[in-house]
């Protein structure tokens, strides 16, 4: 698998960097972006994948699995990202949180609209393994914001985070989540909602957003 | 903390059926406290993907690129957010609705076998003055409005730009019960883009389309659109 950061994190408006993200400036630059392409901007839009469509199609090859139709979810994450960037306002939430809510939202749609009984049927193994052992993140491996994730994974009880897992990663319903854990329906979303705010203060993001 | 809060996480992280997202919405618009968190989990959720990236083949890049070519990005909004969509383009919306009231009967499409009593009501909820009307966008990037009047009692769907449904399928329409409940309204005829809802509308909290094998369904099987009628 191919881990040059050149790939994952190329430059955006010459700006040099480095194998690690520099969050806070990568995101206004990303929002920058997000604002010319609402103006039509072809060649803002394209700096914009550049910067992001490593974890774009990531994780919508982590949800959907096939690389086939992860690069559909990939276009259909895009093109509406280019239809809609007019609707992003920096003050609701960061442009990736934007990008990758609607890309999570297109792979979600996906697998729960094809007749997938035979992902539903033989998936439960895959993605109720830890993320560690998962062969996608290896291109991260070395990234700096991958690490920081995991470790902020690790941090959860185990019931969360693999109540985390299933829904994000594996793209299951809390209901779905809970009869797969054998947790009554209210706990599996009161553990993913635990654990998604135990996440975000080791996270350190969004904690004072207000609208 | 009551049980509705309690979905902030799941709906975050998009675990959530279209049924429970729709009522989550609704609270949202009023919930600020639960909007902020739902802001600030997302914000955490987004980081997810740092710890599944993967290269895309470069092919993928060109067609990207091609795509957005042929695709015009929407104008701002200029009233509500993501969360209050129902009312964007009112006057769009009512121009529409005089468009298809001023080419008269020739748009309406039957609805069952009554034709001259249905058209004549579908008619009236349309030039109902006081009617609402709530606008969504369909995914294919063409919307559908309910237009409801409290005088008629009646909804009625004015879909643009809707595609056809695929082959062995329809076009089932609900009315959501103040319980909840999705209640039939009724299927869509083929290759209409007007249909009055079956059912009173007066009391109903919502109303939604969904896909359907032929013959139509007890329950909504593949949502395509949600409206929520309580929505700010």
């Amino acid at each position: 698998m191919d881990d040059k950061p050149r790939h994952l994190e190329p430059a955006v408006d010459g700006e040099p960097t480095s194998g690690g993200r520099a969050r806070n400036g990568d995101q206004a630059v990303l929002g920058e972006l997000l604002r010319r392409s609402a103006r039509g901007d072809e060649q803002a839009f394209a700096q914009l994948y550049d910067a992001t469509s490593a974890r774009v199609y990531g994780l919508a090859l982590r949800v959907v699995r096939d690389p086939a139709q992860a690069q559909e979810v990939t276009q259909e994450a895009y093109l509406e990202t280019w239809r809609t960037a007019s609707r992003f306002d920096p003050a609701k939430g960061s442009a990736i949180c934007w990008l990758m809510t609607i890309a999570h939202r297109k792979g979600v749609d996906r697998v729960r609209s094809a007749e997938a009984a035979s992902r539903r049927d033989t998936s439960y193994h895959d993605a109720n393994t830890t993320i560690d052992h998962d062969s996608t993140a290896d291109a991260a491996e070395t990234a700096f914001e991958a690490r920081r994730v995991r470790t902020a994974l690790q941090g959860l009880t185990s019931v969360q985070r693999e109540a985390i897992t299933l829904a994000y990663y594996g793209g299951y319903t809390h209901t779905e989540v809970a009869r797969m854990l054998d947790l009554p329906v209210g706990t599996a979303k009161t553990r993913i909602r635990d654990g998604m705010i135990r996440l975000r203060d080791a996270l350190g993001v969004g904690g004072d957003r207000h609208e | 903390m009551s049980d509705i809060h309690a979905l902030s996480g799941a709906y975050a992280v998009d675990a959530v059926d279209d049924v429970e997202r729709a009522s989550f919405e609704r609270h949202l618009a009023s919930c600020p406290t639960c909007r902020a968190e739902v802001a600030s989990l997302r914000e955490a959720s987004a980081l997810l993907a740092d710890a599944a990236t993967t290269t895309p083949p470069p092919a993928l890049r060109d067609a990207v690129l091609s795509d957005i070519t042929r695709v015009r990005p929407l104008p701002p909004v200029t009233v509500g957010g993501p969360v209050h969509r129902r009312k964007w383009f009112p006057a769009l919306v009512a121009a529409v609705v005089l468009a298809l009231v001023g080419i008269g009967g020739a748009v309406w499409q039957p609805w069952r076998d009554d034709t001259s009593v249905q058209v004549s009501v579908t008619d009236q909820v349309l030039q109902d003055p006081a009617a609402e009307r709530y606008t969504e966008e369909l995914p294919n990037g063409g919307t559908a409005t309910i237009v409801r009047s409290a005088e008629v009692d009646r909804a009625v769907l004015v879909a643009e730009d809707m595609p056809a449904p695929p082959d062995g399928k329809v076009y089932q329409l609900w009315l959501q019960s103040p319980s909840q409940d999705m209640i039939s309204a009724g299927l869509m005829p083929a290759g209409a883009d007007t249909a009055l809802l079956e059912g009173d509308a007066d009391d109903a909290v919502g109303a939604g389309v969904s896909l359907e094998p032929a013959g139509g369904s007890d329950q909504p099987t593949e949502v395509v659109v949600l409206f929520d009628f309580e929505a700010a």
